[in-house]
């Protein structure tokens, strides 16, 4: 009974054995390539070829991703970053043509567009960054130690950021990597009496211009009263001049008021009058001669 | 061993002829399920659902023969094909349909390639092994702080005229287009970041620090926009930035005393223009008055001189002579020898 078990079970087996190596089979000569990777087939430890290789602006969907055929066994993959990739550079410390020290931090996009070169130059990605880097940080430092500190702050920047790419890019090549765009992400004073002097400065700047505001304030205000005193007289002229003598006479009048305390109530002391009969008020009091 | 489990379960040979046939049933649900059933025998008897339902099926098959057992077994046996039928259907169902929200998009990528994008609603595709959809909101605008919400650091970054200035401000951006958000970088959600900081610190770099602080704000955020724009579509990123608000713009606390002194500076001079202002008004109006005062009187005069004058003398003198001490010294020759005036208070 065991026999004919083991006799009629043999049909099983083979399907079994027959998907198993299928599976087998197709697992090791299928590759599915997604879009954001290259394949790079390895033949034998010899790079042989690249699917879905980088072509620059191409439409998604016409790229080469998608189902690749290996040889078993005898072909290995190697995943490849397909995207836009970035690696940060150390923060550096820059001196100017004026000894100016600045705290840069940069960064560098770049992308393999070789996959082939990069793996028998670099071997991985990382290992493109790793050579990459320094030599980001020793053309910024040489870039920019080559310009006074203004211009490091001005538009002129943009082309010594295409100075720097075009040099990170030569190298870059032989990796078989593209640099899409280097930027400088930080750029500051650094810690310590560089920038505590800047606070100085900034400081008495300020006192000085409130000094300034202060003074501009009173002058201002000194020109307001003068053109208004200014004005003021011009009004009485006009309006005084009409007749000099009778003005005379209006605000002699006017002034005895004032004095002797008659419009005004705060008007101090008393008043002792000594008349001589010659005085004009008095003319009529001695009677007509 | 095989003898005596084998009389246990007694339609055991049969299994021969049910093994492919039964495998059919049974191999929706596990591929690698061939062995247990196989070989029930040398495995753990009994325990195998798919042993037990090649088992069944056979019974089912066979029911004139084991009549007197193979009451409700048959219909179990039915219902686990059934099962797995229902099970295959769900999986296609499950995976070939799907719902793309309003705010969302889906990314189909076929075999690895990108096949289309999804638009809202009930979409359809092939089954999940051959199609993957990946589904990205788009319509969300997300909002990057800088320095990060939360903490109370400084972000001191340098002006054009090589001031200082403390700057708080976030970005808000959102995906304008799935596929390549997915495919052209990596992380772009950190790239949105690093380039807003290179971008806001390069405008910073061309303005003076007070334009900064004060007026050229909206121009700033502005030009920060579309630098940043710029950049992200050089990557070729799909995303579009909504907007740059520079939330904080301030003088670094170091120095934040001596700003403050210049507006008390600016208070100051205002209060002096204002009060020569008071001064200026007060004394064109009195001046005014006055001429105004003058020129009536004037016009009075004119029309008749002599009697105006007269009468203007007396009533002045009437008035200012009436409150006061007189005396009236006669003898035109003679000199005359007053008291020494007398303090008021000495008198009382």
């Amino acid at each position: 009974m065991s026999m004919s078990d083991n006799l009629a079970s043999r049909p099983v087996i083979g399907w079994a054995i027959a998907a198993i190596a299928a599976v087998l089979v197709v697992s090791s000569t299928v590759a599915v390539v997604p879009e954001t990777k290259q394949a790079l087939v390895i033949r034998f430890g010899k790079p042989e070829e690249v699917y879905n290789a980088y072509r620059p602006n191409e439409d998604f969907g016409q790229s080469g991703a998608g189902v690749i055929f290996k040889l078993p066994f005898v072909d290995q993959l190697q995943w490849v970053d397909k995207r836009v990739l970035d690696f940060d550079m150390e923060r550096q410390s820059v001196l100017s043509t004026d000894q100016l020290r600045l705290e840069v931090d940069a960064y560098a996009r770049y992308r393999i567009v070789d996959p082939l070169r990069m793996a028998q130059r670099a071997g991985t990605e990382r290992r493109v960054e790793e050579a990459l880097r320094p030599i980001l940080g020793s053309s910024l430092r040489n870039e920019l130690g080559k310009r006074p500190f203004v211009a490091l702050l001005s538009p002129e920047r943009g082309a010594v950021m295409d100075n720097i790419q075009n040099r990170l890019n030569r190298l870059a090549r032989q990796y078989g990597a593209q640099i899409v765009d280097v930027r400088i992400k930080r750029a500051d004073l650094p810690d310590g009496t560089p920038l505590e002097s800047a606070f100085e400065r900034m400081k008495t700047a300020r006192e000085q211009e409130a000094l300034s505001i202060r003074a501009e304030g009173t002058k201002q205000a000194q020109i307001i009263q003068a053109e208004a005193d200014a004005q003021a007289a011009a009004i009485y002229a006009e309006s005084f001049n009409k007749d000099p003598d009778f003005y005379n006479f209006y605000r002699a009048m006017q002034s005895y008021r004032m004095t002797f305390g008659i419009d005004n109530p705060n008007a101090a002391g008393t008043s002792n009058l000594i008349l001589s009969p010659d005085n004009e008020y008095l003319r009529e009091f001695r009677g007509r001669r | 061993m095989n003898h005596s489990d084998s009389s246990d379960l007694a339609p055991r040979p049969l299994l021969n002829e049910g093994g492919p046939w039964g495998g059919g049933g049974s191999g929706n649900g596990g591929g690698d399920d061939p062995n247990p059933w196989n070989q029930p025998p040398r495995g753990r008897p009994g325990r195998g659902p798919a042993g037990r339902s090649a088992v069944d099926e056979l019974l089912r098959r066979g029911r004139a023969r084991f009549g007197g057992r193979g009451g409700p077994e048959p219909e179990a046996g039915r219902m686990i094909l059934w099962a797995a039928g229902a099970l295959l259907l769900f999986w296609l169902a499950l995976t070939s349909t799907h719902l793309i929200d309003k705010q969302e998009r889906g990314v189909v990528t076929r075999l690895g390639s990108y096949a289309g994008t999804l638009e809202p609603g009930m979409r359809f595709s092939l089954p999940a092994p051959f199609d993957v959809v990946t589904k990205i909101n788009v319509e969300e605008i997300r909002q990057k702080d800088i320095p990060d919400a939360g903490g109370n650091t400084q972000n001191l970054m340098l002006t054009g005229d090589q001031n200082i200035i403390d700057l708080a401000y976030s970005v808000r951006w959102n995906i304008r287009e799935p596929s390549l958000y997915l495919y052209e970088m990596r992380d772009p959600a950190d790239v949105v970041g690093e380039v807003a900081e290179s971008a806001m610190r390069a405008e910073i770099a061309r303005v003076a620090l007070n334009d900064a602080m004060g007026p050229q704000r909206a121009q700033i955020e502005g030009r920060v926009q579309q630098r940043m724009q710029d950049i992200l579509d050089s990557y070729r990123s799909g995303i579009t930035v909504q907007g740059v608000a520079i939330k904080q713009a301030d003088p670094p606390a170091a120095v934040v005393e001596a700003f403050k002194s210049v507006s008390a500076a600016q208070q100051e001079a205002q209060a002096y223009l204002n009060r020569a202002r008071a001064y200026a008004q007060q004394i064109g109006a009195k001046a005014e008055g006055e001429s105004a005062a003058f020129d009536k009187v004037y016009a009075e005069y004119k029309l008749a001189p002599e009697v105006t004058r007269r009468r203007m003398y007396y009533e002045t003198m009437e008035r200012v002579l009436s409150k006061t001490d007189k005396t009236i010294v006669e003898p035109t020759n003679v000199v005359p020898y007053l008291p020494a005036p007398v303090p008021p208070k000495a008198q009382q």
